[in-house]
């Protein structure tokens, strides 16, 4: 097939709303809102807590979660895969290759980016705020809903980035899911086999579709610091 | 409300940063009422005085006391003041709601009322000019009730008619009974507002007059220097 006609009928998957292509995309953003959110859940309170709390060993663990960022998403794969494969320590919970576990690995890629995000925003809003709120007696963990809030726009891109982190990964989602068909395929896991398969239509059209995401988080984490901007000065 | 917190005495206050006495032995009490103005040139220790009396900062030595359990009843006003990244509003009610005011909402009416910031009241604070800023800080401290405020060089940022808007302002608080310990490098400005001069050098008490007598017969070397404007 040539490269034409591949993108002829990978516009005509997305334009018919194939069911099985939206199957694809759908359990992909599935998965990735569920890690974002998880991480959120546990990343803002835990960055919140690490800007706001001074212990011997503060800086060695910024620096390692600063670091983890960078984390390769196949080593997270790896992490995760040990976790949940039969002998490892939630083995018992069955659940590797299930979307839940895709949800784990990415979870761990996006954590590091909320949790260190999180840290730096509330560092430098306490600097210039503290005056203000210890005068009110908001200091410590009381003043962590103010900062919260208050680094919303700044959080937000944050949480954007995450999501973008994750929803392109492929090497942790293929060790831990498994790449099973209407089960546990993501865009890109599907984009990676339908490559090598030669089905090029399918890998064509989801990639379109993550482009076309990746694209729309980045409007709206530029539309996030422009709204932050003119709100927020 | 219960008793005065008043007098509000400082004791021998001293302050020690890397060996060095930022503030030492200084000793002042401030009844109910009136307008008690810090002057003194820069470093002599004026807004860490007040930064001591509102228990931002512990003294090295001595104490500040005060005549009833003062939590929460005097407020301060920073030189910069801290704006939240929310709407005028929000401002007052976030300082309301952190003292758990029963009626933050309808208290913060009030105070957008008294300070005539309806106009204002929803906009970003952060967007406001240098005056609309300390009249929100002002009305976010007067909002809290204080018994006794403390302002930093409230007018050190402003134009000349924003200036004259706040020291109108803070006229204005002082006849309604707040007490006021403010500072300034404002020497015009102390005589205009101050019933009673605190002087400061190097961190240390020099003069504790009625405003009248400090300016027209200075009884130290020191003062006399600083009023003629020469450097001390």
């Amino acid at each position: 097939m040539d490269v034409t006609s591949a993108f002829a009928e990978a516009f005509s998957l997305i334009t018919r709303l194939d069911t099985g292509f939206l199957a694809i995309v759908g359990l992909s953003l599935r998965v990735t809102f569920t890690a974002v959110a998880l991480a959120a859940l546990v990343g803002l309170p835990l960055g919140a807590w690490l800007a706001m709390t001074r212990f011997p060993g503060r800086s060695v663990l910024v620096v390692a979660i600063n670091a983890l960022m960078g984390l390769p998403p196949v080593v997270a794969g790896l992490i995760v895969f040990l976790m949940l494969s039969r002998s490892g320590p939630l083995g018992g919970w069955g659940l590797l290759f299930t979307p839940a576990a895709m949800v784990m690995a990415q979870t761990l890629l996006v954590l590091p980016i909320v949790v260190s995000l999180t840290r730096a925003t509330l560092e430098e809003l306490w600097t210039e705020y503290r005056d203000h709120l210890t005068s009110l007696g908001l200091t410590g963990h009381r003043a962590i809903p103010t900062l919260l809030w208050d680094g919303r726009f700044a959080l937000a891109t944050g949480l954007l980035a995450g999501f973008g982190r994750a929803s392109a990964e492929v090497g942790a989602v293929l060790m831990v899911g498994g790449n099973i068909a209407h089960y546990t395929r993501t865009m890109t896991t599907a984009i990676a086999l339908e490559t090598s398969k030669g089905d090029l239509p399918l890998a064509l059209g989801l990639g379109i579709v993550l482009m076309t995401l990746t694209l729309a988080i980045n409007a709206a984490a530029y539309a996030a610091s422009r709204i932050g901007a003119r709100y927020a000065g | 409300m219960g008793a005065s917190i008043l007098p509000l005495r400082a004791d021998g206050l001293a302050l020690i940063r890397d060996g060095q006495r930022l503030l030492d032995n200084m000793s002042f009490v401030i009844p109910q009422g009136g307008i008690t103005t810090i002057v003194g040139p820069n470093g002599a220790g004026k807004s860490l005085t007040l930064r001591l009396c509102h228990g931002l900062i512990l003294p090295d030595e001595g104490n500040v006391s005060w005549a009833h359990d003062a939590r929460l009843r005097h407020a301060m006003v920073f030189q910069q003041p801290v704006m939240l990244r929310r709407s005028v509003r929000e401002n007052i009610v976030h300082a309301l709601n952190a003292v758990a005011h029963r009626s933050p909402q309808e208290r913060a009416n009030e105070a957008l009322a008294r300070f005539n910031l309806n106009a204002l009241a929803d906009r970003p604070a952060r967007l406001l000019s240098g005056g609309e800023r300390q009249k929100l800080a002002i009305a976010r401290a007067w909002a809290l009730e204080p018994e006794v405020l403390f302002l930093d060089e409230p007018t050190s940022q402003l134009d000349p008619a924003a200036t004259r808007e706040i020291e109108a302002l803070i006229l204005a608080l002082s006849q309604e009974g707040l007490t006021i310990l403010m500072t300034t490098h404002d020497l015009g400005q102390a005589r205009r507002l101050a019933d009673r001069i605190l002087f400061f050098n190097r961190g240390r008490l020099i003069e504790d007059r009625d405003s009248a007598s400090f300016f027209d017969a200075p009884e130290t070397p020191q003062a006399r220097a600083f009023l003629a404007g020469e450097l001390i």
